[in-house]
């Protein structure tokens, strides 16, 4: 039931909505796609905040591209020892991850203290940083914590090729199984998280302006072309 | 030579009454909604004071514009990898305190309250937190007509680079008033500041827009902008500005600013422009030569050269036609008497601004009695509202301050010598050959400025719509996209009918 459940059949549902609704929404609600600033409102508090939160989760992110996407093989074959791999991963990954988290609660701590902010505040907003706050706490517990005291855990043997392996629509699911449960609670944590992505404030993710820089300063557009530039 | 048509705006600030009927009309026209109480797309300040939002000259504060390093232009605020690194917070971006908090009052309370001993007053309640405002303690025009000029006019960067030479004069104190929209430049540094792309000037009128559609509001344009006229709608997320009102322009009409102008002091008309030489023009080393460097890309819409290459790249002979016409032309390239707002900022503003005469004239006692020749040291002894002016108009270049100021008392002299008379006419002459300017110049001038009818200071052709590739499919269409379908209506529910 659980390999069924848990580890085929969720992870599917939930990479269906986040690309489904995600085409939807950028389609059919062009307009509410924008990085919903409230830097008008309060900028001190959001100096930090958002620097430290936006910088964590960037680490997190390439951490978790180190650890779950690249094989362990990959280590293998270029020598990094586990014991090497596992410094660097509890090192680089607790501090990205207290980045988030203290950049969370910055935010959070944010949004009831200033008045401005806390109107202009949807449930949406408190649920995607209540939600990220959840995920991001139990991956830094994980890692400076259970790592520490409990054991140093291979995730790259179990979880790893596990999520690799949904990406081939063949997935591994009994791999799951052996997982510490706190481990189990993060990646389900997780993946509601990316079906949540395209109804919170959190798809501005995808339009990162990787084309600014090599675009040209100057843009000019006929009205009759209008509908052709959207993007 | 890649010919351009820019639709542009001329301000003469002498007949600006600070009446604010600009700002309520372009207010209740695009700006009554929620996220956008704070945003005035026109707004009039009283000068010298700090403006909307405050102190939105000072560039070192806020970032806008362009700089000039190695002899290349860069933004000021950093070009695109550094403003990618700093996309998650905008250091330069002024916040909600910098405008005002919005503010109605609670009227309903003086229909609502119980009999009592005192009278019901209805106080002031923000529109942002919708708590009560004991003390509103700045808002929109906080400073108008110089109130609080002691604490205001201070902080006014133009007048803080005088202060060291020219405090004490001050006492002498003048007033004038400045009324701004977006400037619609042609080297906008908003587009430029904008990751997104969606900020972008129009082909054909070169109007500046935000695409709605592609905004996703990271915010870099509000402060790119020198002149801080890109919005933040704190409702939608996405940046608004001033959009010359196109749904008017097109249809020939003028901005609904200008139409309601209580004083006419607005001049819309068309310019031709070099699109080429526009990089190089906002490129020259000293401020000083901006403002001439500017004046180089346009175009004479009379030479037949110009004529026939503008025709080849597709600018119709109603454009050719109306820049021949154009009050804007006329003022700011044939007579140079209208200058561009802060070309040290490098962005070629479009909207220009004839220099007031009054702050002057109201120090003259008995201009009656005074010799033509008279205005010459007059409009030389004023040196702090030259400075002013000069620091507002020209890159505090006073020369050129002071040229269009003799030419505009050259303009006054000249018409009372020929409506009343009385006036020697060799000294008129000096006057005259002081402001480098002639009889006839002076009379069209006193018609366009003085008498000009409706037509004549608002040459305005209608949108190119023959450009459009389809025009059949887009009928039915709103020039207001998304109003509308924006596909246009193709079939009547009753030819569907009859096919089925």
């Amino acid at each position: 039931m659980e390999v069924l459940f848990w580890w085929t059949i969720f992870p599917y549902i939930c990479g269906t909505i986040l690309i489904v609704a995600t085409f939807y929404r950028f389609v059919y609600r062009g307009k509410s796609w924008t990085a919903p600033s409230t830097e008008i409102f309060e900028k001190k508090w959001l100096r930090v905040a958002s620097v430290v939160f936006h910088y964590g989760i960037i680490f997190a992110f390439v951490g978790h591209v180190m650890g779950v996407l690249i094989p362990i093989e990959v280590y293998n074959a270029l020598g990094v020892e586990d014991e090497v791999y596992h410094f660097f991963a509890i090192a680089g990954g607790g501090v990205a991850g207290l980045m988030v988290v203290i950049g969370l609660i910055l935010m959070l701590i944010r949004k009831f203290l200033f008045p401005r902010v806390r109107v202009h505040t949807t449930g949406g907003a408190y649920f995607t940083i209540i939600w990220l706050l959840l995920v991001a706490g139990l991956g830094t517990y994980m890692t400076l914590i259970y790592n520490t005291t409990v054991g140093e855990y291979e995730y790259r043997l179990s979880i790893a090729p596990w999520f690799r392996s949904l990406f081939t629509f063949q997935p591994k699911s009994e791999l799951m199984l052996g997982v510490p449960r706190l481990f189990k609670v993060h990646v389900i944590c997780s993946f509601i998280l990316f079906a949540a992505i395209p109804f919170t404030k959190l798809v501005h993710m995808f339009s990162f302006p990787l084309r600014y820089p090599v675009r040209a300063p100057q843009q000019f557009r006929s009205r009759n072309g209008y509908n052709k530039n959207n993007r | 030579m890649r010919i351009k048509a820019q639709v542009a705006m001329v301000m003469h600030l002498d007949k600006c009454i600070g009446c604010h009927t600009c700002s309520v009309t372009c207010k209740n026209v695009w700006t009554n909604r929620p996220g956008t109480e704070y945003v005035w797309f026109n707004n009039v300040e009283t000068r010298p004071g700090v403006g909307y939002p405050r102190e939105w000259e000072n560039t070192d504060r806020y970032k806008g514009g362009w700089v000039l390093r190695n002899g290349k232009l860069h933004l000021r605020a950093g070009g695109p990898l550094s403003k990618l690194a700093n996309i998650f917070y905008n250091p330069n971006m002024a916040d909600l305190n910098e405008f005002y908090e919005p503010w109605t009052y609670d009227f309903q309370h003086l229909h609502k309250r119980d009999k009592g001993e005192s009278i019901p007053v209805a106080r002031p309640r923000s529109m942002i937190t919708g708590n009560f405002i004991d003390k509103p303690e700045w808002g929109p025009n906080w400073d108008d007509d110089l109130a609080g000029g002691s604490e205001s006019v201070p902080n006014d960067p133009n007048v803080r680079k005088l202060q060291e030479h020219v405090k004490t004069e001050y006492e002498k104190t003048f007033m004038m008033y400045l009324p701004r929209i977006c400037e619609h430049c042609l080297n906008p540094s908003c587009v430029a500041s904008c990751p997104s792309g969606a900020l972008y000037k129009r082909d054909e009128d070169g109007i500046v827009l935000v695409d709605q559609d592609a905004c996703r509001g990271w915010r870099f344009c509000t402060n790119g902008c020198p002149y801080h006229k890109v919005y933040y709608n704190w409702n939608t997320h996405k940046a608004e500005k001033c959009n010359f009102c196109y749904p008017r322009t097109e249809a020939g009409l003028p901005t609904i600013c200008s139409e309601t102008c209580v004083g006419r002091i607005r001049y819309i008309g068309v310019v031709l422009y070099d699109a080429d030489k526009v990089k190089a023009a906002a490129s020259v080393e000293d401020p000083k030569d901006l403002y001439e460097s500017q004046l180089s890309v346009f175009l004479d819409p009379f030479d037949p050269e110009i004529i026939e290459k503008a025709q080849e790249q597709g600018i119709n002979s109603s454009w050719i036609q109306s820049a021949q016409e154009s009050p804007v032309y006329k003022m700011a390239i044939k007579w140079k008497i209208a200058l561009p707002l802060h070309p040290e900022y490098r962005t070629l503003p479009m909207v220009w601004y004839v220099p007031p005469l009054s702050p002057i004239m109201n120090h003259i006692t008995n201009e009656q009695e005074l010799s033509a020749e008279g205005y010459i040291p007059a409009v030389d002894q004023m040196r702090i509202p030259m400075e002013y002016l000069a620091s507002l108009l020209t890159a505090d270049d006073t020369t050129v301050i002071r040229k269009v100021l003799l030419k505009m008392a050259a303009m006054r002299v000249y018409m009372r010598s020929k409506t009343v008379g009385g006036v020697d006419a060799q000294k008129m002459t000096k006057l005259m050959d002081e402001a480098s300017t002639t009889g006839e110049e002076l009379e069209e001038m006193a018609r366009l400025l003085a008498v000009a009818k409706y037509n004549e200071r608002f040459v305005i052709p209608t949108g190119r719509r023959e450009m459009n590739d389809d025009l059949y499919y887009k009928q039915g269409t709103c020039s207001i996209e998304d109003l509308a379908p924006p596909e246009g209506m193709t079939t009547y529910p009753f030819e569907r009918s009859e096919h089925a």
